[in-house]
């Protein structure tokens, strides 16, 4: 393989791996600041419970999602360096923000809401980790302004002098309509992971203990527990699906190649129907594409509110964009990648929908319940969501193909700004060094995956902690906050 | 500001950046490259590592922010330094990934297999980053192999064709190891031996009781090597690389710096032995970035070719709109990180440290 095939095989590695444990870092660390303040304004103490249980898993997931993101900042330099020359002037600037006005806020009231229960008036340590809360849903902002600039670039405009593209709007960048569509879409996504993995821990632990005859336990720590991650699903759920239907209306404009690619549509039609099953051969040929199932008017009604829109197929748009950027390049993404991706993403989550119209049911009014099908719809709902995550973006970043920067097709758009993913990897990097990165990140990748999933289970099986609520309990405000120097540290490493 | 006040004030201020990464995560790399030498016992290696527990994180930001900087104000400085420095680069990486999650999972679960690995992932993850960082500015100030390089930019197929000419490293792995003839590599033992002292004069000052004492001897023994390890690399660097005559104000600096330090950590006074072991790693870095200035990254094989603050930077909007982000935030971000040094500036001893941490199963074996 050459280093260009390696370096995406990298990136598309090292990059959805990361974001298997974000969205549940983003979502969980706001479920865990809430379940904090009902603690705090309510003083009930299985608030308390479920904020140490869910907390430390927290934690385990932080640290991983942290670990991998540092490689996120580098390979750009590394593994994309004529990339990064090209688009450094827009493309840095988020990357910079990010880490000057989110990482650092995270990293550090982290550091502060881990060490400080015994150290801070309850008030500020609830503070500090609704200021991780939030700092890392505004680090979800300033990343995916950076993917959308991407995806349809603005705000910039290429300079022949230099050969590069520059900014000349700033303003722009981060109010692109690709990204004010996918914030809520990612960090909805997020709210939903976060949600569902609550929602289907709590459930475990209900079913196991009403089995056990221990209702009252049930009903007392875990039953809230469950409909606070039920409230997550339902809301997150309903912006997931609001959003996703924006952003189809975004890419039928700015990225048609992607739209036509997520339904292999290949020639130009009115009234597209949505295809639940299309197969044709893997080499991407558009001659070999079979639509077998149809919903009729779908997608038509997807991109544009209407049934009469008209898409442009794969075969046209190829065409069109010889004439326009050159007739040596393929345009069409890889048609099975993008179609499948697409569907699964929504397919994934069924069983986050199906555990929360179950339990929605069967915990009403203050009920617990054994019934025999929780188990394994909770354990399916788990692993399912964070692949639904994994296939949106594995769709998002294929369908751009063969683009690193999508050209930007509004006529007044920063239309020189452009580049395929082929003119974008480094010349200066071998292959052999491509291939040594490659096999030691995945390695220890791979390594840390193993880890990761023993302390999440372990953590999970471990249930509530009783011991410790007492010595636990953050120094209250005002007098007699002074504590004894001797007492041990809570969450100590 | 014209564009060129914008490149000098960004420069400066990716200087700073790396300046607040290396004094804060130097220390925390010292109590990390210090595990294996110094504690007698697993409640002793869990004082260290508590000493540094709410911090480690927040200081190990200033080196994205420094990459994500460089990244938006210099981005020719970024794309031709990492994937020029590719194979040093990688092996910080995986280093610094494996001592995030050993931080925070060492002692989530109790077995002695699982604790040694996870302290092997801080002991590495410390000791490997510490000496390469300091190998790679060794290149930065020694010069690296920069050439041109022309590649083409439009597509194929395209109307005409159109190449780029940009500078980029064009030397190999064992080139960056033996820049400057060797001293690149004293850079690399500058940088282990100044986080050494810094880290044992932090743990004098962080921790109580027998810990405390040990810390300390060894706090002074290695103040005194960074002292003299330093006087060398200060004096080299000054004689053969520096483009600036002002740096010498910045090498008595750290000169003075290092002296203090060692004589604070002599006499006990570690609270003023920190500070100038801080002062002297600012003064280290002024040396550096000073000795390069206007150049980022300069080339051995021709001056024409070197990447300077110039030819390396964004456009001047760019800069203007990073400049003001960079002034509305980097206060708001000094004063909370010192606040959390505040909130954690009482000293840790044995006593401090809870009996488990592990998971406690009260509740049930498993869910199964």
């Amino acid at each position: 393989m050459d280093a260009l095939t390696l370096a995406r095989w990298q990136f598309g590695i090292t990059t959805v791996y990361h974001f298997i444990f974000v969205p549940l870092t983003i979502g969980l660390s706001t479920l865990v600041a809430i379940m904090q303040t009902l603690w705090v304004r309510s003083g009930k103490t299985e608030w308390l419970r479920l904020t140490k249980y869910f907390g430390k898993l927290l934690l385990i997931n932080f640290a991983i999602g942290v670990a991998t993101g540092i490689v996120q900042e580098f390979q750009f330099g590394m593994n994309w360096s004529e990339y990064s020359r090209f688009v450094g002037d827009i493309f840095g600037a988020p990357l910079a923000m990010e880490a000057l006005a989110a990482f650092f806020i995270e990293s550090t009231f982290l550091g502060l809401w881990i060490f400080g229960w015994d150290k801070l008036p309850k008030r500020v340590h609830l503070a500090t980790i609704w200021l991780v809360a939030g700092s890392t849903t505004l680090s979800a902002f300033f990343i995916l302004s950076a993917n959308s600039w991407m995806q349809h670039p603005v705000g910039a405009t290429f300079n022949p002098a230099t050969g590069r593209a520059e900014m000349h709007d700033l303003g722009a960048v981060v109010t692109n309509p690709t990204v004010l569509a996918a914030f809520p879409h990612t960090i909805a996504a997020a709210f939903l992971t976060a949600g569902t993995f609550v929602a289907a821990v709590c459930t475990l632990w209900m079913v196991r203990l009403v089995r056990r005859g221990d209702t009252d336990r049930a009903r007392a720590v875990y039953r809230p527990g469950l409909r606070l991650g039920l409230v997550a699903i339902v809301i997150s759920g309903i912006v997931v699906a609001g959003s996703g239907h924006w952003q189809a209306q975004l890419m039928f404009r700015q990225q048609p190649m992607k739209m036509a690619a997520a339904e292999g549509l290949v020639n130009t039609e009115t009234r597209v129907p949505l295809s639940l099953l299309t197969v044709g051969s893997l080499n991407n040929d558009p001659a070999s594409v079979q639509h077998l199932v149809q919903i009729p008017c779908l997608t038509s009604i997807l991109a544009d509110n209407t049934c009469n829109s008209t898409l442009k197929g794969v075969a046209d748009l190829q065409k069109q964009y010889e004439q326009k950027y050159g007739t040596g390049v393929d345009y069409i993404p890889n048609l099975a990648v993008t179609y499948w991706s697409f569907r699964l993403m929504m397919a994934f989550a069924a069983f986050a929908a199906l555990l929360a119209l179950m339990t929605l049911w069967l915990t009403r009014k203050g009920r617990v319940s054994d019934n025999v099908w929780l188990r394994p719809v909770a354990i399916a709902a788990l692993p399912t969501i964070f692949l639904a995550s994994s296939a949106g973006w594995i769709f998002t970043e294929m369908g751009r193909q063969p683009w690193v920067v999508a050209p930007n097709p509004n006529p007044e758009g920063a239309d020189m700004v452009w580049q395929l993913t082929m003119r974008g990897v480094s010349t200066q990097v071998s292959a052999g060094s491509v291939v040594t990165s490659l096999v030691l990140f995945t390695l220890l990748y791979g390594v840390l995956a193993v880890a990761w999933y023993r302390l999440m289970r372990r953590y999970v099986a471990g249930g509530v902690d009783d011991a410790g609520l007492g010595a636990d309990t953050p120094a209250d405000g005002g007098e007699g906050t002074t504590t004894d120097v001797d007492r041990p540290l809570s969450f100590a490493y | 500001m014209s564009h060129e006040t914008l490149q000098i004030l960004w420069f400066v201020l990716i200087a700073v950046l790396w300046t607040g990464y290396l004094v804060l995560e130097g220390f925390d790399f010292g109590v990390g490259m210090l595990l294996p030498f110094l504690p007698r016992d697993e409640r002793e290696r869990r004082v260290m590592i508590n000493t540094v527990g709410p911090v480690w994180d927040g200081n190990e930001v200033w080196l994205l922010t420094a990459g994500g900087a460089t990244f938006a104000a210099f981005p020719e400085w970024y794309a031709t330094l990492f994937s020029g420095a590719y194979l040093p680069l990688l092996l910080i990486l995986l280093a610094l990934i494996a001592r995030v999650v050993s931080f925070e999972w060492r002692g989530k679960i109790s077995t002695p297999r699982w604790q040694r690995s996870f302290y092997w992932g801080l002991v590495l993850g410390s000791w490997v980053p510490a000496v390469l960082w300091g190998v790679a500015f060794g290149n930065l100030v020694a010069g690296l192999k920069i050439s041109p390089v022309t590649s083409t930019v439009s597509n194929p197929g395209a109307a005409q064709d159109i190449t780029r000419t940009t500078l980029q490293y064009t030397g190999g792995f064992f080139d960056l190891l033996s820049a400057g003839h060797g001293f690149a590599l004293l850079t690399g033992v500058l940088t282990a031996t100044v986080f050494l002292a810094h880290g044992a004069i932090f743990l004098s000052l962080k921790t109580a009781g027998d810990l405390q004492s040990r810390a300390a001897v060894l706090a002074k023994r290695l103040s005194l090597g960074a002292l003299g390890v330093g006087a060398v690399w200060a004096i080299w660097l000054q004689l053969a690389f520096s483009r600036n005559a002002w740096t010498w104000a910045a090498l008595v600096l750290a000169a003075l710096a290092l002296a203090a330090a060692a004589w604070f950590a002599w006499v006990g006074a570690h609270g003023r032995a920190f500070a100038a072991s801080a002062v002297a790693i600012v003064a280290a870095v002024v040396l550096i970035f000073g000795a390069m200035f206007p150049d980022v990254m300069p080339s051995t094989i021709d001056p024409a070719y070197s990447l300077t603050i110039h030819n390396a930077s964004s456009s001047a909007y760019t800069l203007t709109m990073m400049s003001w982000v960079a002034l509305i935030l980097t206060p708001l971000v000094l004063a909370y990180q010192a606040w959390t040094y505040w909130v954690f500036r009482k000293r840790i001893g044995v006593h401090h440290i809870p009996e488990q941490v592990d998971v406690t199963f009260e509740n049930a074996p498993s869910l199964r």
